[in-house]
């Protein structure tokens, strides 16, 4: 029996976890959160399917620290492993509860009874007795013990099968987000934004601000945090416009164009760490480096953040659509000096963040407004311009790749050196803390130099580990910590560039002996699941018929192993490229162990691949002294429809081992894909993202 | 400033004493209470807001509600309901045509306008009708199968 995993060892009252109410379903808690992944249907599937229920008999409490498990944040493809886990371990020993009850009613052995849709049956016949009907006499404020057996995976029938999504019908008929929340007599809300930490308000008119609001506004100032707050939102929102024009500050963050490049990034001061096999000295001159950039990143949600707060008699309730309701109290109640025991945090679906963007800032928004107009709900809403302009980004990257080579060519000795910026800075996580912080009075002290260990994941190092058969593997870190702006996690957080950096170099050693790349990767991996999803996605896409390429089309391909524990995924790209990139074609490979839902699977796969080519060709944060410069989707496009390729992913029956993370899998192959297609297409490797049509001419150029 | 005045939305007349300058998209979630529209940049630049205006799919998020006076305004709530879906909606449903779903409102509004004027469209025809909107979660390839889907089934429905 496996241990406890951290979320059931956090919280190990089965009641925060599974409740029986009185409509005749079941409540299923979990600390993770839906943000468009499918995550909530998947862990319905998993509680239904212990219980012997029907997926309809479960409704799913998600992120509620009142009543609900914590766990953290929703983030870095842990959901299925660890919510999921604890999940199937608290049903099976709750139908195992339920099941000794009925069977004591009853008088007859639990071996007798079996459970159908909820329903106790005695050899085979139905009972008078259900779930409900036993309810009252189980004790579920007792502690989970782990030690009921859950179900083997050949019995499964509705965990491996394509449950549609929960939220969808709502989502397709114009309800679902927290945006349409309406509380009675709530009152919007708009901010004026802090230009940087040590900026102060000098000077705000507000009565031009309030001529241009057009109706009646209150101008709530809280040290150098100013908001809009009213009844009619077009007047708060035009207000917030209004004051952004006009607001005259001291000590104003200056950005400069050159410092959003990976090159400055990698230039400043770092704090170094080695992690992995010791340095020795390559003996004699048989090797082989290559260096890649990427630029900074917006996370892009097309839902701007939105956040609800009510305060009352001491207690402030928040209503968000952030990654995790239980650090997000945590963080808001020490900002606000309340006792934790008095902020409750509900989870609304908002958009997509694909990782640490304007949501929980918002949220803190929302509470510092809250408490300043007691019992007068707030409805609080970042403008786009506020979004690009003050989430956290993801960092731009310098990635080296070195390999010493063996007689035979094959890498002997890696390193993968990284200078990056944090990925790892959410609330509460390395002295991190929400943006409305840093404008109050007394702000917190300064972050740390902190990004997420490897043995969690990594953060700009995740995946700077091959998965080949090399002797020594090492990772060398450059941590830059005086970066101008927030640095935090984005979908695959240093995977994306890592992934893209090892398998370009890759290409390139298979190149020098006159080698195929994929015959040159099989001969240096012995992981059989990585070789199986490897050769699988080189079938799908035809790589034997792959020509010698140079003539404007290519095939590229890219493997990874996400965070080197979760799924794995191999992506074949067909590129064409006449002055810009076009993918084409993309065929992709997963093994992500047990399957809970196949087509969930498939579409976090495809969506995850699409949002990776955008990376790889489109996307760049610019900035410009009076801060972020790409505000608005003109100045930070994202892939359109036009640009969609045909996209083919297929999974590998792997049923025996353990469900693994899928969401971020296929981004860094992705990436790695495009990137070797294109340097087949040309003969010349593009080191730099995005690939875009100027970067193309330029290496034509020159080559 | 105001002035009462008649806006027609999926077929039902609103009398609105409003300024002529509130943005159709704020009349529609904050005066109608009909959610469905979406604010995403107040650019015109995301798709997120669209409605049809008159049959058009166009963005309601700078658009000035004065100006609409005797035009007909539709809305994702037109074009069905959980109970009664769209043909459209049934079929992004059923190919799972949608990540966070943010997008989908506006989405399903420039599909209903393609659809209308050409109910045999090619993925070309879709993709250049689709193109103004964005989705960031990658749902492509599913919503245009989903379109393509829900326009054979029209076809098949008037046939």
């Amino acid at each position: 029996m496996a241990g406890l995993s951290n979320s059931l060892k956090d919280n190990p009252r089965l009641d925060r976890w599974l409740k029986f109410c009185d409509d005749r379903t079941v409540r299923v808690g979990t600390g993770k959160v839906e943000l468009g992944q499918g995550v909530l249907t998947a862990l319905a599937q998993i509680a239904a399917e212990e219980l012997d229920l029907r997926i309809d008999q479960i409704s799913m409490m998600s992120g509620n620290t009142a009543e609900g498990p914590g766990e953290g944040y929703t983030a870095s493809s842990w959901s299925i492993e660890h919510s999921g886990g604890a999940i199937r371990l608290v049903a099976a020993e709750v139908r195992e509860l339920a099941l000794k009850q009925a069977a004591l009613r009853l008088n007859a052995s639990p071996d007798e009874l079996s459970v159908v849709e909820g329903v106790f049956l005695r050899n085979g016949t139905p009972t008078d007795f259900d779930y409900w009907a036993v309810a009252g006499d189980l004790d579920l404020a007792a502690e989970a013990t782990g030690t009921v057996l859950p179900k083997s995976s050949n019995t499964y029938r509705l965990v491996g099968t394509s449950v549609p999504r929960l939220d969808l019908p709502a989502k397709l008929t114009g309800s679902g987000f927290i945006h349409d929340m309406v509380l009675p007599d709530m009152l919007h809300a708009r901010t004026l934004r802090q230009p940087g930490r040590g900026a102060t308000l000098a000077a705000l008119d507000e009565a031009f601000v309030r001529r241009k609001a057009g109706a009646d506004i209150s101008i709530i100032r809280i040290d150098n945090f100013v908001a809009f707050v009213g009844a009619d939102e077009t007047a708060v929102r035009a207000a917030a416009v209004a004051a952004a024009d006009c607001a005259v500050w001291s000590d104003a963050r200056i950005l400069h164009p050159e410092q959003a490049t990976a090159k400055w990034v990698a230039a400043q001061p770092s704090h170094d760490r080695l992690i992995g096999a010791p340095v020795e000295e390559p003996a004699g001159a048989h090797g082989a480096s290559l260096t890649f950039t990427r630029p900074f990143l917006s996370h892009g949600s097309i839902a701007p953040s939105c956040a609800l707060a009510v305060y009352r008699d001491g207690a402030l309730t928040v209503w968000s659509h952030a990654q995790g309701m239980h650090p997000l109290r945590d963080n808001i109640a020490k900002t606000l000096g309340l006792p934790p025991e008095n902020v409750t945090c509900h989870h609304v679906q908002g958009g997509g963040c694909y990782g640490h963007n304007g949501a929980d800032d918002a949220a803190l928004d929302a509470a510092l407004l809250a408490r300043a107009l007691p019992n007068q709900p707030i409805r609080l809403m970042w403008r786009r311009e506020e979004e690009f302009g003050y989430e956290p980004l993801s960092s731009a990257m310098t990635v080296t790749v070195h390999a010493a080579l063996d007689a035979g060519g094959r890498p002997r000795d890696w390193t993968t050196e990284i200078w990056s910026a944090a990925h790892g800075q959410r609330p509460g996580v390395g002295g991190a803390y929400l943006l409305a912080a840093d404008a109050m009075k007394e702000q917190p002290p300064e972050r740390k130099p902190f990004d997420i260990p490897l043995e969690r994941g990594g953060g700009a190092d995740r995946n700077g580990i091959p998965l080949y058969d090399i002797d020594a593997k090492r990772i060398s870190y450059h941590l830059i910590h005086d970066v101008p702006v927030r640095t935090s996690s984005l979908r695959g957080l240093g995977a994306t560039l890592n992934v893209f950096a090892i398998e370009a170099l890759m290409d390139e050693l298979a190149a020098r002996e006159g080698e195929d790349p994929v015959s040159y990767r099989l001969s240096t991996l012995s992981d059989p699941r990585a070789r199986r999803t490897l050769e699988k996605a080189a079938a799908m896409a035809g790589w034997s018929l792959r020509d010698a390429g140079g003539a404007g089309r290519g095939l590229g391909i890219g493997l990874a192993r996400y965070k080197n524990s979760s799924a794995y995924a191999a992506v074949v790209a067909a590129v064409e490229v006449d002055e810009a990139v076009r993918v084409t074609d993309i065929w992709c490979a997963v093994d992500a162990g047990l399957v809970i839902n196949p087509d969930g699977i498939v579409s976090q796969v495809e969506g995850n691949i699409v949002q990776a080519i955008s990376w790889t060709l489109i996307e760049e944060v610019g900035f410009d002294p009076q801060g972020i410069s790409t505000l608005d989707w003109q100045s930070y496009p994202v892939i359109r429809f036009s640009d969609i390729p045909e996209i083919h992913v297929e999974l590998i029956e792997a049923d025996q081992h353990e469900a693994l993370g899928v969401g971020e899998c296929a981004g860094g192959p992705t990436a790695a894909a495009i990137g070797n297609a294109v340097a087949h297409a040309l003969g010349i490797r593009i080191c730099d993202m995005p690939m875009t049509r100027e970067r193309i001419m330029a290496a034509a150029l020159n080559a | 400033m105001s002035q009462p005045f008649t806006l027609t939305v999926n077929g039902r007349d609103h009398s609105l004493d409003i300024p002529a300058t509130t943005p159709l998209l704020d009349v529609l979630r904050n005066h109608l209470g009909l959610k469905g529209s979406r604010y995403g940049c107040g650019l015109e630049q995301c798709g997120a807001c669209m409605v049809l205006i008159d049959g058009n799919a166009e963005y309601s998020c700078s658009r000035e509600v004065g100006t609409l006076a005797g035009r007909c305004v539709t809305t994702v709530e037109g074009l069905g309901s959980p109970e009664a879906l769209h043909p459209l909606q049934r079929a992004f449903l059923e190919e799972q045509a949608g990540q966070c779903g943010y997008c989908l409102s506006g989405i399903l509004v420039s599909a209903k306008a393609l659809l209308d004027r050409n109910p045999n469209p090619t993925r070309a025809d879709v993709i250049a009708a689709l193109d103004a909107n964005l989705c960031r979660c990658g749902s492509h390839p599913r919503i245009l199968r989903a379109v393509l889907k829900a326009a054979a089934t029209l076809r098949q429905e008037v046939a």
